[in-house]
């Protein structure tokens, strides 16, 4: 597929797609080799090397193979790098798995299998619990999705100067802690998996939920998230329910993009959607990972959220639909607390069993300093008692911080007020 | 905060008093809303488990007797434990217990848990 995108696409379109696509596998090949020690070399030789592509194809064109191009350049780079920088060959002769000082003789494998296999090893290096979660996804970003600094600095609503000492601080706590960069044992991927999919999913939330404009990069920083995912669902080793389940989450969650928000940027709430919007071709793939989670008798927190969000693509407003997704969001809160689940599970309980119940059960959350929660109260008494639903939306006006919050606070009380 | 285990009992089932399927089968509803409830208020420290009626009485000298036991017409059908500021608010939670209502009758023992420190 993406071979056939290539020759339509113009020159100066190329070299960032080819960026993107290939930066993130080289590197990870080049690091799996290096050891995390080398970081900085690695990313430096891909750089260089589309630095060269970028001057030389201007000048003679595009060759015909142009990733086959890429990979020679960096592998010849490697090897000059390697050549001319004695210190570093000795130091990682010892440390190379072929021990072999012998430039000539190292092996840089570019096949797919070999990026793969680096790709998993990265992975599990970079999501790793020893530096913090910001920090796991924006070095995600960086080196497993090939986002440039000022890119992940617009994503997270930040300047670069930022993001440069978080990734700098966040290899060096790797590179402190010795953190190999090799293939999950089996073991390792029990143990691990976990973490790798706690980051992936903060991946994709901070592309979903982010407050910044910029459509075009909250749209990859989502794709980005599953296609990581969708790379450890192909892997045999890391093929697991919940990682199925994860991504079943985020194909669901993605089909309403285009539905949940409008030309100014601003959020169109789940109920005031245009259903047309939604993406059936997504749907119809979150069914199917949901299908492949359900295979075994494993049931992770992916699998309920998973259940929750297949509900939510069920457009008909019946009994069963929310009473499913009470009775999920009740097994949820049962595995793991979260405000917004509370919130939500209450927000079904309205839905599931009435208004009334849902209010007595709704002060007891007494999460006062959340706007949700206040919001939701202006919603469950709006038709039983306006006063009190004016008031609450009221008090959830000043909490909110976002001006996107504040704006559909706005709307449900002139809602209410006309 | 403190933690408090909450001990559902029933008198023991003889072949009169057995709870038909479709009564089990529309208990499970008002559990997972009084559970949901709970753990919604983040109050619910452990959903614990549930007891098969059977059970065996370990005495001193050897002896092991089969229960349900002579001594007692209750059996202890299962437990959670919650997270309350004191008494009256576990209490408070033990009443929305949805097995106090008939065919059940049950009731709900509150203990308050020894903290380790």
């Amino acid at each position: 597929m993406v071979k056939a995108l290539i020759p339509i696409m113009k020159e100066q379109e190329l070299i960032p797609h080819l960026f993107r696509t290939e930066y993130r596998k080289i590197v990870s090949v080049l690091c799996y080799l290096f050891g995390i020690e080398h970081i900085e070399t690695a990313e430096d030789i891909v750089s260089d090397t589309f630095l060269s592509a970028t001057e030389l194809w201007s000048q003679k064109g595009v060759p015909d193979n142009p990733t086959g191009w890429l990979y020679t350049v960096a592998k010849n780079k490697t090897k000059n790098h390697l050549k001319h920088n004695s210190i570093f060959t000795e130091k990682l002769a010892v440390e190379l798995k072929y021990g072999t000082s012998e430039v000539e003789e190292i092996n840089i494998d570019l096949s797919t299998k070999h990026i793969n296999d680096s790709q998993l090893a990265m992975i599990f290096t970079v999501c790793n619990p020893s530096i913090s979660t910001e920090s796991q996804i924006a070095l995600a970003l960086n080196l497993l999705c090939g986002f440039g600094i000022q890119e992940i600095a617009d994503a997270f609503l930040t300047n670069k100067e930022v993001i440069y000492k978080r990734l700098n601080r966040a290899k060096e706590k790797l590179k402190a802690e010795k953190i190999k960069i090799e293939q999950p044992t089996p073991a390792e991927i029990d143990a691990r998996l976990d973490t790798v999919l706690t980051t992936l999913y903060l991946l994709f939330s901070e592309g979903y939920y982010s407050t910044s404009q910029n459509t075009v990069l909250r749209k990859d920083l989502c794709a980005e998230a599953m296609r990581l995912a969708y790379f450890l669902v192909e892997n045999a080793s890391t093929n697991k329910a919940d990682v199925n389940a994860l991504l079943s989450l985020m194909c669901f969650h993605a089909s309403r993009f285009e539905a949940r928000m409008n030309e100014k940027g601003e959020i169109i709430l789940y109920e005031d959607q245009d259903t047309n919007l939604w993406n059936q071709e997504l749907i119809g793939k979150g069914e199917y990972f949901l299908e492949q989670a359900s295979r075994s008798r494993y049931l992770s927190k992916y699998h309920l959220e998973a259940g929750i969000a297949y509900w939510h693509t069920q457009k008909e407003d019946t009994n069963q639909k929310w009473e499913s997704i009470l009775q999920l969001y009740n097994k949820l809160l049962q595995l793991e607390y979260s405000p917004i689940a509370a919130l939500n599970r209450t927000y079904a309980l309205a839905k599931a069993n009435g208004k009334e119940e849902a209010i007595v059960e709704a002060e007891k959350l007494a999460l006062t300093d959340n706007h949700f929660y206040y919001s939701l109260l202006g919603n469950l008494y709006t038709d039983i008692d306006n006063t009190k639903a004016i008031q609450h939306l009221q008090t959830a006006l000043k909490l909110a911080l976002s001006e996107a919050d504040k704006a559909i606070i706005k709307r449900t009380l002139d809602k209410i007020m006309a | 905060m403190e933690e408090f285990l909450l001990i559902f009992r029933r008198e023991s089932e003889t072949k009169e008093n057995q709870p038909s399927p479709a009564d089990m089968q529309a208990s499970i509803k008002p559990w997972q809303d009084w559970l949901g409830g709970i753990a919604a208020q983040n109050k619910l420290v452990s959903s614990g488990n549930r007891l098969h009626p059977e059970g065996k009485v370990v005495k001193p000298n050897n002896v092991v007797i089969n229960g349900p036991y002579a001594e007692i017409k209750e059996t202890i059908g299962g437990f959670i434990i919650v997270r309350a500021a004191d008494f009256d608010e576990a209490v408070a939670i033990a009443k929305g217990c949805p097995a106090l209502v008939a065919p059940w009758n049950a009731n709900v023992e509150v203990r308050r848990i020894m903290s380790n420190s």
